[in-house]
């Protein structure tokens, strides 16, 4: 059973994801902050991590950069799932390499977890 | 229109007037107003102190009055300085608010109602869902609201970032239609696409141009009654890539057509048949087409039908090779 670990600071959206991941066969473990986050990335060992970029105590963009540059997490394969759709955001996320950005307010649960299984084959 | 924007900038008041300034706190008037006070008051000088050589005091109380006035101009200047900057700085945070945190919630309860209705466990009457697709497509209806509102807003901060990519017109079009084939088959309305071979690609914003083409291909199927038909034509004329999408539809009253591409206008014989929209969609892609160099535009008959066009330049345009088109 393949392990996602949501880095996520609204509850909502981490039930909602967690509840429909779940059902899709997935085991799920989520992260409120940043910091927390970049600790179960480490003690878990995740197969994907869904990054949201507005995050407390450590931000998201920090966060990637410290996941690719511990060598116990750069091979987990990431998406960014935020709000934000500036391009220099974009770009900026663009420089770790992650398998996709995807913007909340563009994407339908259904095409997240499409994109999700999609990474994981 | 480019003789109006030269004008307006020789015109002090015109960028006062824009940020909501008195004109006594204008930079542009107090300027002018400086250099005109600066100019008399150093003839008045020259000859008072010419006629009063003996009397230096007054010539040096004149001197400390110039300054003295100089000094409040200046502050005036500054302070209306801080003021577009404190308009500008609230406009940057209002646009902040709209899109994110007025956005959370609202993708929020995307997602939760998607998880929702997506669990089969949970059994559901036909009223309950019923109520489920109402919130749904409401929430839907903001989210894509704000949408409009954000790009509205950075549009006319001229802060709209557009991407330069080569991008196939024929492509996205093909695309487009497929995702709205359930649409199509919904509503019994046949599509047609015709498009030439070779035709050269565009410089523009891929996600852009998709969604102008989309929205345009939703207006045609929304407004066309059941079983009508829309053409689209993809082709090389003059220079430029033009698509054109043909539909049977209402059409759009000859009194009404020339504001049809105003922000927040709606037709009213439209609003007959549908009261979803929000009267953005036509202006912002007007915008961005011309921001892309591009052009739209229709042609129309009420109670037969709307034809839209676009027209985009190509790259890499060579006379040489128009002989494959």
């Amino acid at each position: 059973m393949p392990k996602i670990l949501l880095i996520e600071d609204e509850s909502a959206l981490q039930k909602a994801l967690q509840s429909y991941l779940e059902r899709e066969g997935y085991e799920m473990v989520g992260a409120l902050d940043g910091q927390i986050g970049l600790e179960l990335a480490e003690k878990e060992k995740p197969d994907l991590i869904l990054l949201d970029l507005i995050l407390p105590k450590i931000n998201g963009f920090e966060v990637l950069k410290k996941l690719k540059e511990n060598s116990l997490t750069e091979s987990i394969p990431i998406i960014v799932l935020t709000n934000l759709e500036d391009l220099r955001h974009i770009d900026e996320a663009l420089k770790s390499d992650i398998k996709a950005y995807l913007v909340k307010a563009e994407y339908t649960l259904e095409e997240v977890v499409e994109k999700i299984k999609q990474t994981l084959k | 229109m480019k003789l109006k924007n030269v004008l307006n900038s020789l015109n002090p008041f015109y960028s006062c007037k824009k940020y909501s300034i008195p004109f006594w706190q204008c930079p542009s008037f107090v300027f002018l107003l400086m250099g005109g006070f600066i100019i008399v008051v150093i003839l008045l000088t020259y000859f008072i102190a010419t006629a009063e050589i003996g009397n230096p005091k007054i010539v040096n109380l004149i001197i400390l009055g110039i300054a003295a006035f100089l000094i409040m101009i200046d502050y005036i200047i500054t302070k209306s300085f801080e003021r577009i900057s404190e308009a500008y700085q609230m406009k940057t945070e209002f646009i902040n608010i709209v899109s994110h945190q007025l956005r959370t919630p609202l993708v929020n309860l995307k997602y939760s109602l998607s998880s929702l209705m997506h669990n089969t466990t949970a059994k559901f009457s036909p009223e309950q869902l019923e109520y489920l697709n109402i919130f749904k497509e409401n929430n839907q209806r903001m989210i894509d609201l704000l949408k409009n509102l954000l790009t509205l807003v950075k549009i006319e901060t001229k802060e709209l970032s557009l991407k330069k990519e080569e991008v196939s017109l024929t492509e996205i079009t093909k695309k487009v239609i497929l995702n709205l084939k359930s649409q199509l088959e919904n509503s019994n309305i046949v599509i047609t696409l015709k498009t030439q071979k070779n035709l050269p690609k565009i410089l523009g914003d891929l996600y852009w141009i998709e969604q102008i083409i989309k929205n345009l291909l939703d207006n045609a199927i929304r407004y066309s009654l059941q079983g009508g038909e829309i053409k689209v034509r993809v082709y090389f004329k003059d220079k430029k890539v033009h698509l054109e999408i043909q539909d049977t539809g209402v059409g759009i009253p000859i009194e009404e057509q020339k504001y049809i591409f105003q922000k927040f206008f709606r037709s009213e014989n439209i609003l007959k048949y549908q009261t979803k929209g929000t009267g953005l969609s036509l202006y912002i892609s007007k915008k961005i087409l011309n921001l892309m160099k591009g052009r739209v535009w229709f042609r129309s008959k009420e109670n037969k039908g709307t034809t839209f066009y676009i027209v985009l330049p190509p790259i890499f345009y060579k006379k040489s090779k128009i002989i494959l088109f």
